[in-house]
């Protein structure tokens, strides 16, 4: 039997292996893009891309974080899950940080690790790695074929858990011997989960306690998260904001739920948030979280959280309920099925006229305030002109650090899946590769990719794939020759002694223009407004070396330790 | 306080590891885990005692439990009619007159001598854990040379005094 198919199949030359079958059921999942970086295990994966007229294309990164990076990019602007493809042990751990940090922004991504062959599993062999081990505690969920008959369930699985629910990464790890294994065989792939069923649909009883909470408060707040995003909930929750007229803050990852330029919006509340954000949050006696997750770069220390309101928190995953902020009316639901719910609730809402005077107040009275100098960019107004110049409406990436905050604070985000960066593990060195899939999920959008001077260091190499694939992505490094975050709090809490904060850079420009990308300084206030326009306006890469005050700090700020009423820097 | 979880959870390779990463990295405190297959194929019970601080930090642990994706079924089972045991092995010291003073120790515990040396014995106990532990410190002042316990494993009595509820995601 055996004999006769391989016959068979050398006489048509058309092997069918476990790859093939991968890449088969990767078109059932619709997959366009796959992120990924060949090697050693994954040769017969690759063989077989090689040799598919399959649907979608390769991107090959120069490091296994640019893959992963560049996946979640494509993740956040797409709703989609990101793909990615790499070898066993070094391709694997390289992918480590992005899995970490797609974990903690609840990012939905299916990502295919090259493994040993079954058979030296466990024996140490050549670029073993214990992926297994390595990525439970940083996957929503992983896999390990062992058979080649569970590749098509399992691919499946994979997706369906990726993308449904919380959003996370899941891990399939794959021995050589199965995606080298040869078969005519097809497999059912069809899956039973019992023991993951996410609530989609909110209690009643819960929505009416909620609308009866509502219906008492005098100081309402909202306060959405990334999970209205997630859920496409953005119309549902401006509708239900101006019907009840309840103003709206935003967390960093739910920037664009809600309108920035609405004139409810309070902005982005937290350790970098507006006044007006966090006083609401501080003050207001009903707080109605949609779909955050109470982080602590949020809430500043949570004796001083909210100490007034009676919380209510809509969240799909249960287990984010309660877990760090004690919660009156929980709601296990999506987002947008909850908000529908309380749209559909009848609710008196008690006049709260002074309140919504008194936000306005702090909001017209407390605005963001920044020191211009006249000598360097001020790197505020640098984000004030690129949100001006881009109309407003291009996605964002950043990278992590002082100007991921600039960008927050002074890029107003009217639509959702727009802005792209790293919330909760704070990841240097994704925002570059983020814009790559940025840009390949969303072609025909502006991608202007806000990076820092020392991460834009550390993923850089990918300068390649934009150059090959000529990706029109805008990299605007906020140059202050600093690792400038941490050396703000040098400056404000170790007495100004920068340890390892400066940076001697190279030029960016000629770094640039060594890969074949456009490359430009920009050092006069006076220029900055020319140049983005010519750089937005132009139809390839470029990479602008935006030097800016080094010693420019990002404020107002909740001090570590302190409460959210107890902001530094709120006026001059 | 001493709660007792029980979690039914499907037999996937690597869910002993999730389960036990995840209680290690949110830092609850474990007595004891014991698996075990159960009545149905493919599925596994476990057995968690844990020291838990207070209520919410308990319903952290039920709803993080639950989240994981091979568990069908958690509850905690402390305040209800169960059945609970635990098995230990304890070796002691002893000759002559001495074994005969221990062997009454033990009897009233149902305990058994499994196995005899020239100088120790080893005895066997099972029954709920405040059983265990106090023919334990009954046998320590004779020297407990060697000691293993199994953790408890437990489920609900066949017959309860009133309705059970079930922790899952659905009861809030
Ligand atoms: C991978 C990684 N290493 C270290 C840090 C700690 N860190 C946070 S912000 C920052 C400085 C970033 O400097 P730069 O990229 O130049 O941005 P800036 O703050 O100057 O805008 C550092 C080192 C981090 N977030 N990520
Ligand atoms: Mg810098």
């Amino acid at each position: 039997m055996k004999v006769e198919v391989k016959r068979e199949m050398e006489s048509t030359k058309e092997l069918r292996t476990g790859s093939d079958l991968l890449i088969e059921t990767l078109v059932d999942a619709q997959v366009d893009t796959i992120f990924g970086y060949p090697g050693g295990a994954v040769l017969p994966i690759y063989d077989a891309l090689y040799r598919s007229n399959a649907p979608f294309k390769h991107v090959l990164s120069r490091h296994e974080q640019g893959s992963i990076h560049a996946a979640e990019g494509y993740a956040r602007v797409t709703g989609k899950p990101g793909v990615v493809l790499a070898t066993s042990g070094p391709g694997a751990t390289n992918l480590i940080t992005g899995i970490t940090d797609a974990m903690m922004d609840s990012l939905p991504l299916v990502v295919f690790t090259g493994q040993v062959a079954n058979s030296v599993i466990g024996t140490d062999a050549f670029q073993e790695a214990d992926v297994m081990g390595i990525t439970t505690p940083i996957t929503k969920y992983n896999y390990q074929v062992k058979n080649i008959a569970e590749l098509p369930r399992i691919v499946k699985e994979a997706f369906h858990i990726a993308s449904t629910g919380r959003p996370g990464p899941v891990v399939v790890d794959i021995p050589k011997n199965i995606s080298a294994a040869i078969t005519l065989e097809e497999y059912d792939n069809e899956f039973h989960l019992p023991g993951y069923q996410p609530t989609k649909n909110p209690n009643p009883l819960q929505i009416i306690k909620l609308a009866e909470a509502l219906g008492r408060a005098k100081r309402p707040v909202l306060l959405a998260g990334a999970g209205v995003v997630f859920a496409k909930a953005s119309e549902d929750l401006k509708e239900f904001a101006e019907k009840y007229q309840l103003p709206v803050a935003n967390t960093l990852l739910g920037l664009g739920s809600f309108p920035g330029s609405h004139s409810l919006s309070l902005g982005m509340a937290g350790m970098h948030g507006t006044y007006a954000a966090n006083m609401a949050i501080y003050e207001c006696d009903l707080l109605i979280n949609i779909g955050a997750r109470f982080d602590d770069r949020l809430t500043g220390n949570i004796e001083h959280f909210a100490p007034h309101a009676k919380v209510a928190h809509i969240d799909i995953d249960p287990a984010e309920i309660g877990k760090n902020i004690s919660t009156d009316i929980p709601v296990v639901a999506d987002a947008k099925e909850a908000l529908q719910a309380l749209l559909k609730s009848s609710i008196n809402m008690p006049d709260h006229k002074l309140w919504k005077e008194k936000l306005q107040h702090n909001k017209a009275n407390y605005p963001l305030w920044y020191e211009r100098s006249n000598e360097f960019i001020s790197p505020q107004w640098l984000m004030e002109q690129i949100y001006r110049v881009s109309n407003g409406e291009a996605i964002v990436t950043t990278d992590v650090g002082q100007h991921q905050m600039w960008a927050a604070q002074y890029y107003q985000f009217d639509k959702p899946n727009r802005w792209v960066t790293s919330g909760g593990l704070g990841t240097m060195g994704f925002g570059f590769p983020a814009a790559i899939g940025a840009q390949l999920g969303a072609p025909d959008e502006l991608v202007v990719s806000v990076v820092g001077d020392g991460g834009f260091q550390m993923t850089l190499q990918e300068l390649s794939i934009i150059k090959e694939r000529n990706l029109p992505i805008k990299v605007i490094i906020v140059n202050n020759e600093a690792l400038g975050m941490v050396r703000q709090w040098q400056e404000s809490f170790y007495e100004e002694r920068y340890s390892e904060s400066i940076l001697a850079n190279p030029d960016f420009v000629k770094l640039a223009e060594s890969y074949g990308i456009r490359g430009l300084k920009v050092e006069r206030e006076d220029d900055v407004v020319e140049i983005l326009e010519g750089v937005f306006a132009y139809n390839g890469p470029v990479v602008v070396d935006c030097r800016v005050v080094q010693l420019a700090c990002v404020y107002p700020m909740i001090a570590p330790g302190k409460g959210i009423h107890e902001m530094i820097g709120v006026t001059k | 306080m001493k709660r007792i979880i029980t979690a039914t959870v499907q037999d996937r390779s690597g869910v002993l590891n999730r389960i036990t990463g995840m209680l290690h990295k949110r830092q609850f405190n474990i007595d004891s885990i014991t698996v075990g297959s159960s009545e149905t194929e493919g599925i596994s019970k476990m057995t968690f005692v844990v020291e838990i601080s207070d209520h919410q930090k308990l319903e952290q642990l039920t709803k993080q439990l639950n989240k994981q994706i091979d568990v069908l079924k958690v509850s905690d089972i402390t305040d209800k009619a169960i059945v609970a045991r635990e098995l230990a092995l304890i070796k002691v010291g002893g000759t002559g007159q001495l074994r005969a003073e221990i062997q009454g120790i033990i009897n009233p515990f149902r305990a058994s001598v499994i196995d005899v040396s020239k100088d120790s014995l080893t005895i066997q106990v099972t029954g709920k854990p405040d059983k265990v532990e106090a023919l334990i410190s009954l046998l320590r002042p004779y020297g407990i040379k060697e000691l293993t316990k199994t953790g408890v494993t437990a489920f609900l009595r066949g017959q309860q005094p009133k309705q059970v509820t079930e922790i899952n995601s659905l009861s809030i």
